[in-house]
């Protein structure tokens, strides 16, 4: 029965003489996502609206779950249009869309109808009143409930007259590429994606670094992360992901540095490496998935030890997150299973026992001297080796 | 130069049994089960693998059923007989040290309300045959215990078990998973009172997805896969006639000289256990003589964990596993290491070296010669 969706955006609505830019973007992104569904689509806006008009059989529910993952929509609502021919006509078609969408009838119902058309012959009020009898003439089991109905019935009156009663929920948030573009420092684990999710989501475009320290991480680390950065990129359309060779720095690292520093050591290099990748990128920030207190390296102390090395704002979204909340995020968006493929990756394969907890700047500062013969080089040669992937 | 050590996991096909599956497919690629010529040729080389393995195993050929492999048959061999057996009683006994084609369809006959013993196993993988003894009862159905251990090669005491399991209750029946063992020690069911025998075509050198089911001729077997009724209605479904084909002819090439290629394995897994025991902090689990299996060899390298030290053998060109290739990619530790009691450190620094008929000597000195490079490299960045 339904062949277009009217599509509701909240926050865009706001945005005063900007809004054109977001809801263009909106269209473009809901353009994208429909794109990945069989049959042929018409997306338009129109009196700050947006349709999507199916034009050849469409499967339904792939539709929906596509549409959901467009940030911007706050809700996807299934609709039936119809010419308007006369208000007897209109009281026929609403008739039959509660005959199809309810079969069974024992609710309650309230008509909510909105005139954008001033022109018709009657008030929103009037054709709430007229319809709710039309309903209740026919329908004899339904009652009128004002407050709490089981159906809201919504009948706007346009061009054309459309008819919906269901909203279902969508991811709100901004539409991606509204907000510029940040770089994601990208693991196996299980919070980088969602904190790349988590971004997205306010309409930041993102890219992604992702450090890999072959031969002791596996062919399969990478493609976990690959397919990690492919999951993520359902919402945020096509991600470029940078794989950086570290073993070597890292192995530097080890070399000159006492292990229980390794860990932020090590950090620091992966933070200064994303931030020359995002520079020369047009990122406008690093992402990473970093919580309060989650493991040595994620302490107030290493934190700020970690952050002390770059200039770019490092956008930390999970940052107040339990463990318990990141995973039910991390399952919503699908990527949970693959984070918890058990690959070694470059935090894991050599660690301290007793990695440091509350680390003092000027000491880690001071343990970096030993470095200056040979980082450089190794920064730049993992630089210039830069693999990228371009995910989508 | 490129070492494959990782032989439990699977072997390299002979290239005289991928040449005949190749004829199989291309040429003689009629069904069994069809009337004509065509079907008739198909057949002659099921008989053919089937007198094969028979001889090999000194039973009749009608006693002999194709799989897709060790799982099926460990599969249709547990639930098979259980189901078959009930009524005679509902207690099954195995041990802690199975492979999960054992494990899992004991755990499924547990849900079904069968009570299951699980044996446990010394610091070697061996069970006690007095565990055993104690826990048989009258109405024990069916004992499985594996031949060989695919994590570290522990043999167990298949004879003697044999033995005992008839001399307590000669009702139960005796399920062996020789799914490691086949091919590596001759196994004669009808002498070591074994009722039920798996094997598997890719660990001889033959194909993935097929192997075999020795069915004693009066052990009762309900089917778990319904169809055409091919097989004795066992195991419906058009059989796999290149697998088979190439699963016989792998049987005949690897018992034409078994004695001399099992001495030539010994020799080479001396060699390493010899070599890799030089170095320090670095211990074999289990036996390693002539009472292990002559292709497993199970390493601990205390202070480097084991993904890192594999990846870092890849990079050599060596290829071997870390615990064993079923469970390497899930995060539990494996059960046959914590059966043994190897302490939580250790079972996180375990590669498994498994041998084959076409590892060289030569190998093996590279693959030591990369350890003794590799490790004390890798220890410098050890956890402290």
């Amino acid at each position: 029965m339904f062949t277009a969706f009217l599509i509701k955006y909240a926050e865009i609505g706001v945005k005063g003489k900007n809004r054109y830019i977001f809801e263009d973007a909106l269209v473009q992104q809901i353009k994208y996502a429909v794109k990945r569904c069989e049959g042929e689509f018409k997306v338009y806006r129109t009196e700050g609206r947006i349709y999507v008009e199916a034009l050849s059989e469409f499967d339904f529910d792939e539709v929906v779950d596509n549409l959901k993952t467009v940030f911007g929509i706050s809700g996807i609502c299934p609709v039936v249009y119809v010419e308007d021919e006369g208000f007897e006509k209109l009281g026929k078609d609403i008739l039959k869309y509660i005959g199809e969408v309810y079969p069974e009838k024992d609710k309650t119902f309230k008509v909510c109808a909105r005139r954008a058309r001033k022109n018709y012959p009657l008030t929103s009020m009037e054709i709430n009143s007229e319809m709710g009898g039309v309903i209740l003439d026919n329908c004899p089991e339904m009652r009128v409930d004002v407050h709490k109905p089981d159906i809201m019935l919504h009948i706007e009156i346009r061009e054309k007259i459309y008819i919906y009663s269901e909203i279902i929920p969508g991811p709100g948030g901004m539409p991606v590429g509204t907000g510029g573009k940040a770089m994601l420092l990208l693991s196996g684990g299980i919070d980088s994606p969602v904190a790349g999710y988590m971004i997205a989501k306010r309409g930041v475009k993102i890219d992604a670094v992702y450090f890999h320290a072959p031969p002791y991480t596996s062919e399969r680390a990478k493609q976990k992360v690959v397919d990690l950065a492919k999951l993520v990129s359902r919402y945020t359309g096509p991600i470029y992901l940078h794989v950086i060779n570290f073993t070597d720095i890292q192995l530097y690292i080890y070399e000159k540095c006492p292990h229980e520093e390794l860990t932020i050591i090590m950090r620091r290099y992966m933070m200064r490496i994303a931030e020359k990748i995002a520079q020369e990128t047009e990122c406008l920030g690093l992402i990473t998935g970093e919580s309060i207190g989650q493991v040595a390296s994620q302490t107030l102390q290493s934190l700020a030890a970690t952050n002390e090395v770059c200039t770019m704002p490092v956008y930390r979204p999970l940052i107040g997150f339990d463990k318990m909340e990141i995973v039910e995020i991390s399952e919503k968006i699908n990527t949970y299973e693959t984070s918890i493929l058990p690959y070694e990756d470059c935090c894991t394969i050599f660690v301290a026992k007793h990695p440091v907890t509350k680390p003092n700047l000027n000491i880690i500062k001071k343990h970096e001297e030993n470095l200056e013969e040979k980082i450089d080089e190794l920064v730049d040669t993992a630089l210039k080796n830069d693999e990228l992937i371009i995910v989508r | 130069m490129e070492v494959y050590l990782d032989n439990s996991a699977t072997t390299r096909c002979f290239d005289d049994v991928a040449a005949l599956m190749t004829q199989v497919m291309c040429r003689d690629y009629g069904n069994p089960s069809s009337l004509h010529l065509k079907g008739v040729q198909a057949e002659t080389y099921i008989r053919y693998a089937k007198e094969t393995i028979a001889k090999a195993l000194k039973v009749n050929e009608k006693e002999i059923y194709f799989t897709s492999g060790g799982t099926e048959s460990d599969n249709i061999a547990l639930i098979g007989s259980a189901l078959a057996n009930h009524r005679a009683g509902r207690r099954l006994i195995t041990t802690e040290v199975e492979h999960p084609g054992i494990m899992q369809a004991m755990k499924h006959l547990e849900e079904q309300g069968f009570h299951v013993t699980y044996l446990p196993v010394d610091k070697n993988g061996i069970i006690s045959l007095e565990d055993l003894r104690r826990a048989m009862t009258k109405d024990t159905i069916l004992v499985s215990i594996m031949h060989t251990n695919n994590e570290i090669g522990a043999l167990q005491p298949i004879e003697e078990a044999g033995a005992l399991i008839k001399k307590v209750n000669s009702g139960a029946l005796f399920h062996v998973d020789a799914v490691q063992g086949f091919g590596k020690e001759r196994i004669y069911p009808k002498k070591m009172n074994i009722d039920m025998l798996s094997a598997s075509g890719h660990k001889i050198h033959g194909p993935k997805g097929v192997g075999f089911l020795y069915i004693q001729e009066n052990v009762k077997i309900k089917p778990i896969i319904f169809g055409g009724g091919q097989q004795n209605g066992i195991r419906s479904g058009t059989e796999n006639v290149p697998g088979i084909a190439g699963l016989g002819k792998a049987v005949e090439m690897i018992y034409t000289d078994l004695e001399a290629e099992v001495n030539m394995l010994y020799s080479l897994k001396q060699l390493f256990v010899d070599g890799v025991t030089k170095l320090e902090n670095v211990t074999v689990n289990g036996l390693t003589g002539r009472d292990s299996a002559p292709h497993v060899v199970s390493v601990s390298v205390r202070g480097i964990r084991s993904e890192v030290l594999l990846h870092a053998l890849e990079d050599r060109g060596i290829y071997v596993s870390a615990g064993s290739a079923c469970s390497a990619r899930k995060p539990q530790p494996s059960a046959t290491l914590k059966a043994i009691g190897l302490e939580k450190e250790l079972m996180e620094s375990t590669l498994r070296f498994s041998f084959s008929v076409f590892t060289t000597a030569e190998e093996i000195d590279y693959t030591l010669q990369a350890m003794y490079d590799i490790i004390p490299m890798l220890r410098k960045y050890t956890r402290r």
